[in-house]
């Protein structure tokens, strides 16, 4: 059976509301880390230039 | 069937109890979006006016490091002030004293961006502007919101140097150090800072004594803030013109800046001059309003000339 999400560990049930704004917080949070990775990225080939995507394997 | 229903806020002298409560909308709240704005837009003249070339996605960088590193700053105020937050009109709907986040909460996330901003402008801009950054929001999270500004009435003329660094940190982002033409910048927004908040103070005095903070209105009277405000006007009437002092504005700038700062000292006489009854407040109110239009201005005008001459 599916674990049920809106309960925590604790035995504490989330309300509707609470549930929204955890789920708003984590979409938030996986925008803001993707968001790192594009952007430390785009520094790397900035910074070191485009030489660093054709290096010998 | 729900073991325990929780309760929206669980609050005690109005700070939340509960942690996992606040919105997206709330934690943005905590960076103070508006003050973040003026930060933005201070960095970004700034580093348009820097000499120098700085690769455009590093700019962008540094921009957005600079302005989650302000934001941080305002998550850690926050944290901090939340007591006095709670007494206060103007910011008893803050998301901490509101009982949306807790004041851990805040700490956190004031500190993690506080962190990140740093290190992330160390790495891809340089390690001057980092710790140039690293120290601005030192100097407005310990010196001014945890020292100064319960303890001195002089509290916002020191700490007003932490809202006036931006456009310098931005510059050293561009150049990697500071020069006579970003303390100018500096200055003319270190100098703007006490009749800006004095004007403030005056019309929302009694807040600021509800929560016991010592702002110049609440100690020294309204007659000495008066003063103040007029001598402060009238030394930044010349300070608002040194960009065309040291060269680097237009004799046009120079006129309006000015005019502008002339406009300014007006204000600020009729502050001085109307000392009782709505007559007072309404210029205070009209000092404060004109205050943000002047500042925007200067650097607008200071924006529009680098663009036009580096066109």
């Amino acid at each position: 059976m599916a674990e049920d999400k809106t309960v925590l560990p604790d035995g504490v049930r989330l309300t509707d509301a609470q549930q929204k704004r955890r789920r708003g917080r984590s979409i938030a949070i996986a925008c803001a880390l993707g968001a790192l990775v594009v952007l430390f990225y785009v520094v790397t080939i900035v910074k070191m230039g485009p030489e660093i995507m054709s290096r010998p394997l | 069937m729900s073991l325990v229903e929780r309760q929206d806020t669980f609050t005690v002298d109005g700070l939340a109890l509960e942690g996992g409560e606040g919105s997206v909308g709330d934690y943005i709240a905590l960076l103070k979006p508006r003050v973040m704005s003026l930060v933005i837009f201070t960095a970004f003249v700034g580093m348009m006016l820097a000499p120098g070339h700085l690769h455009p996605v590093l700019a962008v960088v540094s921009i957005l490091c600079i302005a989650i590193g302000a934001g941080a700053s305002g998550a850690l105020n926050m944290w901090y002030d939340a007591d006095i937050d709670a007494v206060m009109s103007r910011t008893a709907k803050r998301p901490i004293p509101a009982g949306k986040i807790t004041r851990q909460e805040a700490f956190g996330f004031g500190m993690t961006l506080s962190v990140g901003s740093v290190l992330t402008l160390g790495l891809a801009v340089n390690w001057f502007a980092a710790a140039f950054l690293a120290f601005t929001i030192f100097f407005y999270v310990v010196v001014y919101t945890m020292w100064l500004k319960r303890s001195t009435p002089q509290n916002i003329v020191i700490g007003g140097a932490a809202g006036a660094f931006p456009p310098m940190v931005a510059w050293s982002c561009v150049t990697g150090d500071i020069s006579i033409e970003s303390a100018v910048l500096f200055l003319i927004i270190f100098m703007w800072t006490p009749p800006h908040f004095w004007a403030l103070a005056l019309f929302k005095c009694g807040d600021y004594r509800k929560a016991g903070v010592p702002m110049l209105p609440v100690v020294a009277g309204e007659t000495a803030t008066r003063n103040q405000i007029l001598i402060y006007s009238l030394a930044l009437l010349p300070i608002g013109v040194l960009p065309w002092v040291f060269g680097f504005a237009s004799a046009a700038y120079g006129a309006f800046a000015g005019a502008l700062g002339l406009a300014f000292l007006g204000l600020a006489v009729q502050v001085w001059r109307h000392r009782e009854g709505d007559l007072a407040r309404k210029s205070a109110v009209r000092l404060f309003t004109f205050s943000l239009f002047y500042l925007f201005m200067l650097f607008a005008f200071l924006l529009a000339e680098s663009l036009i001459v580096g066109a």
